[in-house]
């Protein structure tokens, strides 16, 4: 069992310090629980709505691992605490979308650069930020994940990706501006719930989505955060709109009978490189 | 065999109304919050879009923390002072009344060529003064009570209703609005009466506007998503219908924007140098 808190958080727009002061404050409050993984949402430390702001607070990995081990010394913790962050990323003269799995107080094991970057509707993300290139599972003290951010989640083929590369759990931070009020939730959020249970049972992995919270300008962060089964069903659930705390134990230890049960994912392997003429030969838009 | 068909799918105005109340409430306590103010003003006219977002005021922030006020002129309709007084009431908010009369009547005395309609733009401006001054004085961020439809049709006295910085109600057409309005518990006389800007006497918005809402705002919603205006027809709105809702919208984009600058640089604002309204590193 490895006790996991998903933070669904609000960030100070715009502002580092604030934010890392509350963020500080939040895992103070929560070292009681001692939890072994904290999951906070895509750009957690400063807002998602920055524009060409993100030239200003975008920070590189490694002055965010200096950030995030002083919040974690201040809060108090002695023991190792693993963290997923999302972040603006400063590399040179490039900036990304990333998310950071950091074992503190030390250690940097992977930065994921967002992929599908929305530049479409509310969002304008392509032009202010450079596009990712990679999906990669890795290695944790716990066992293997991957990291997804937002919308990189809304293709399938990238958690194909993932779960193929041996990811047992795969985190996603998002931002997600509620949108579509006719239902029960909103609809991105009912999109969240479909795809994050669709993804854990097809594969048979643990789908953790943490979710900002806050206006940005008059775009409300859904929250609604996740916790999904390698079986496809919702362990925890965040309330929309607020701030909240979910905590978890993900039992990697129930992972082999769900997927024995439901051997999709070697099916996938076994099947996919049969595919694979016809994915290259739509991608070449041959006889189209 | 049974044969069962499909529902036919397609766009709807109708929303969660609970679902939109909360988080209407919610964007007004955090929008105030980030702004550093505890406190919003309303201006109440005894139309459904400021009884509507008053009521929003109120959950949101508690009576206590709501200043409403009622800005007529002598040529405002006596229906517009009751409902306004029935509406304050009922969300149980104190209404300030200040009479904006002798603004309006001081400047016209000087303008003999003073139209009704530029008198009517005049008494838009002139609420905006006494808003934004009332706002000062009691440190309330005003809160605007446009609605979509509206600001689609570009039908309001520029740098005048529209001038508020923060707006509940901005993405909801008119017909969304009365389905909050009912929702929110505003008196049904409010909800009902054709609706009116009250600037010039016997004045209502459909008769300006030549389309019912009910009609323009199903128009607006395909439009803005891109429907092509057979599918419109097919729907069963009228050639007519459909040019006079789009010239409304593509006479008026302009009204909808901030002042044209001339760009010279690498740097314009709001061209080059974009940072969002809320960015305060």
């Amino acid at each position: 069992m490895v006790r996991h808190a998903i933070l669904q958080f609000r960030p100070e727009k715009s502002r580092l310090r604030e934010s890392l002061e509350r963020l500080r404050a939040v895992l103070e409050a929560l070292r009681p629980h001692a939890p072994q993984v904290v999951v906070l949402p895509e750009t957690a430390l400063t807002g998602y709505f920055l524009q060409g702001g993100v030239r200003e607070l975008a920070l590189t990995r490694f002055e965010l691992l200096e950030l995030l081990e002083e919040a974690y010394r201040k809060a108090g913790f002695g023991e190792p605490l693993d963290v997923v962050v999302g972040f603006y990323e400063r590399d040179g003269g490039a900036y990304y979308n990333s998310a950071a799995y950091l074992e503190l107080p030390h250690r940097i094991l992977h930065v994921h650069r967002k992929v599908f970057l929305p530049t479409y509707g509310v969002f304008d993300e392509e032009r202010y930020l450079a596009r990712g290139s990679r999906v990669e599972a890795f290695a944790t003290r716990f066992g293997r994940a991957a990291i997804l951010i937002c919308e990189d989640f809304w293709h399938s083929v990238t958690a194909t990706i993932a779960a193929l590369d041996g990811a047992e759990v795969i985190y996603v931070p998002a931002a997600s501006p509620a949108r579509g009020f006719q239902g029960a939730r909103p609809e991105n959020v009912e999109r969240w719930r479909t795809l994050a249970r669709a993804v854990a049972a097809e594969h048979g992995v643990y789908v953790v989505l943490a979710s900002l919270v806050g206006f940005e300008a008059g775009k409300g962060m859904s929250g609604g955060s996740l916790v999904v089964g390698p079986e496809g069903r919702i362990q925890a659930e965040a309330p929309l709109f607020e701030e909240a705390v979910l905590l978890a134990d993900l039992d990697w230890e129930r992972i082999p009978p769900v997927r024995y049960d439901s051997p999709l994912l070697s099916d996938l392997e076994a099947a996919l490189p049969l595919l694979l003429p016809d994915l290259e030969r739509v991608l070449r838009k041959e006889g189209r | 065999m049974r044969v069962l068909e499909a529902n036919r799918l397609g766009e709807t105005l109708e929303l969660n109304w609970p679902l939109v109340a909360d988080f209407l409430t919610r964007f007004i306590r955090e929008e105030l919050a980030w702004r550093g103010y505890e406190k919003a003003l309303v201006a109440v006219s005894g139309g459904v879009d400021s009884a509507t977002t008053l009521a929003l005021a109120v959950r949101a922030l508690g009576a206590d923390r709501v200043h409403a006020l009622f800005l007529p002129h002598r040529d405002s309709s006596p229906l517009s002072r009751e409902h306004a007084y029935l509406v304050a009431e009922t969300f149980g908010v104190a209404l300030e009344e200040v009479d904006i009369t002798p603004m309006v009547e001081g400047y016209a005395a000087l303008t003999p060529d003073l139209t009704p309609h530029r008198k009517g733009n005049v008494m838009a401006r002139a609420r905006m003064i006494v808003l934004f001054d009332k706002s000062q004085a009691y440190r309330a961020l005003p809160l605007g009570t446009g609605n979509k439809t509206e600001r689609l049709f570009g039908y309001y006295t520029w740098h005048g209703d529209d001038s508020p910085p923060v707006n509940p109600l901005g993405d909801l057409y008119k017909t969304q609005v009365w389905r909050l309005a009912e929702h929110l518990g505003v008196p049904e006389p409010v909800v009902k009466k054709p609706p009116t800007a009250d600037l010039v006497p016997g004045q209502t918005d459909e008769a300006d506007l030549g389309v019912r809402y009910l009609r323009a705002d199903v128009i607006l919603e395909h439009y803005l998503k891109g429907y092509p205006d057979g599918y419109l027809l097919g729907l069963g709105f009228t050639e007519e219908e459909i040019r006079r809702v789009k010239e409304g919208v593509n006479r008026t984009h302009w009204k909808r924007a901030l002042p044209t600058v001339a760009l010279l640089s690498s740097t314009g604002i709001g061209e080059f140098y974009l940072r969002p309204l809320d960015y305060r590193p």
